[in-house]
């Protein structure tokens, strides 16, 4: 009868036949800044189809857009660099905190900028119409990114898949977010804030969804 | 005269190593690394609450986890941490497969006391002869992994560690095959 240990020691020598030599993956910092230039590109292609006047008077008139921008566009970029740590087996599990503090300020800024458009008669609220283009531009722009964030997370090795999409998710949808801006002609408004968060939501979900068994754990 | 920190950071400098000489292809310092990996993955499999007889499982997976995750290894940062990073991970995975698994399983004894008289009969013993060869060509049909895990598991009586060394597959993985033999012929055979 074969014991524990040989069973052990038969692994051991299967798996050294068939060792190759392995390129060591990148640092997380570097693959974020990849992830990054491509969001980059992306918003410098949309600009000559925007309207750049019409967003500067609008974020000049309600102040508070402006730090929505500023929460989505860190909440972006923070979910991006804690993605692509916890792809690493030895980093700390507390990495996927780090993009909630930006993400309480893009969500409190957007209430906020709900709140303005109750008051101001003037301001323009998006009808529905309005609201279900943005939610296509939303999820639509995330496919891509979630695309190029889930690639660059498969260059490591991550071992909670579920929590690591969830988040490509969270990047993926707050960046496409920040890049709405750049044809986003409505003061923010309920009918509005209820979209942004309905597809960012959707995009974090199906991300998560998806991850199932991306990442061979070995459990036949 | 080291002390036990400094002997820890020695051992773990000469794990580091080894590793790196893995990475670039050397095999006889990645059967060294993988050795000196067990007693680690094993102490923290326990320390998690493994079940005794589960702990083997919690080795064969990171053992295989740590060859597809090899590239992922710094050599500039500790080796003991990535090592335990991945058999907690892989020790949690087994313990949850094995809650599920007890939920589905069914009291032994209130099955056999629900059971008939399994005595055969004499036109029972022709049925069961044709019965015999009907799974037989059944089991052939299957998947090769599914079919190994029976012929080895029940057909010919084996015990799990017995069964996964014949066909270099761990202990879960065997279990998990025979799982979804059973279902799979329960399906073919209109059971």
């Amino acid at each position: 009868m074969a014991t524990p240990h040989a069973a052990d020691d038969h692994l051991i020598d299967r798996l050294c036949a068939e060792l190759t030599p392995v390129r060591r993956t990148r640092s997380p910092l570097a693959y974020a800044g990849i992830w990054l230039v491509f969001v980059v590109i992306s918003a410098l292609a949309l600009a000559p189809f925007a309207d750049l006047g019409a967003m500067a008077r609008r974020l000049a008139a309600a102040p508070e857009m402006w730090l929505a921008v500023v929460g989505s566009t860190l909440t972006a970029v923070l979910a991006a660099i804690a993605v692509l740590q916890l792809s690493l087996p030895d980093r700390r599990p507390a990495w996927a905190w780090l993009p909630m503090p930006a993400m309480a300020l893009w969500v409190g800024a957007s209430g906020v900028g709900c709140l303005r458009g109750l008051v101001v008669p003037e301001a323009h609220a998006a009808d529905w119409a309005e609201a279900r283009l943005c939610l296509a531009f939303i999820i639509g722009f995330s496919l891509p990114l979630s695309l190029l964030l889930w690639r660059l997370t498969a260059c490591g090795f991550p071992l909670r898949p579920r929590r690591t999409t969830a988040l490509t998710g969270l990047a993926s949808a707050a960046a496409a977010a920040t890049l709405l801006n750049l044809f986003h002609p409505f003061d923010l408004a309920a009918l509005d804030l209820l979209v942004h968060v309905a597809a960012v939501a959707l995009v974090i979900a199906a991300n998560a969804s998806a991850s199932g068994r991306r990442f061979v754990t070995g459990m036949a | 005269m080291p002390t036990a920190g400094e002997g820890d950071d020695a051992d773990d400098r000469q794990r580091s190593a080894l590793m790196a000489a893995a990475q670039a292809g050397d095999r006889d310092a990645y059967a060294a690394v993988l050795r000196s990996s067990i007693p680690v993955i094993r102490a923290t499999a326990v320390r998690l609450g493994v079940a005794a007889d589960a702990v083997d499982d919690v080795v064969q997976e990171t053992l295989l986890t740590i060859h597809r995750a090899r590239h992922t290894y710094d050599p500039k940062r500790p080796f003991i941490a990535w090592l335990r990073a991945i058999a907690k991970r892989r020790a949690i995975d087994v313990i949850r497969h094995d809650s599920r698994r007890r939920g589905r399983e069914v009291d032994g004894q209130h099955v056999a006391d629900e059971q008939p008289d399994p005595r055969p009969t004499p036109s029972g013993v022709a049925e069961q002869a044709s019965d015999a060869r009907r799974l037989r060509g059944v089991v052939a049909t299957l998947p090769r992994s599914q079919r190994d895990a029976v012929e080895h598991l029940v057909l010919a009586d084996r015990s799990l560690p017995e069964a996964a060394a014949a066909t270099s597959r761990s202990q879960g993985a065997m279990k998990v095959n025979l799982h979804r033999a059973i279902k799979s012929l329960r399906t073919r055979l209109g059971g």
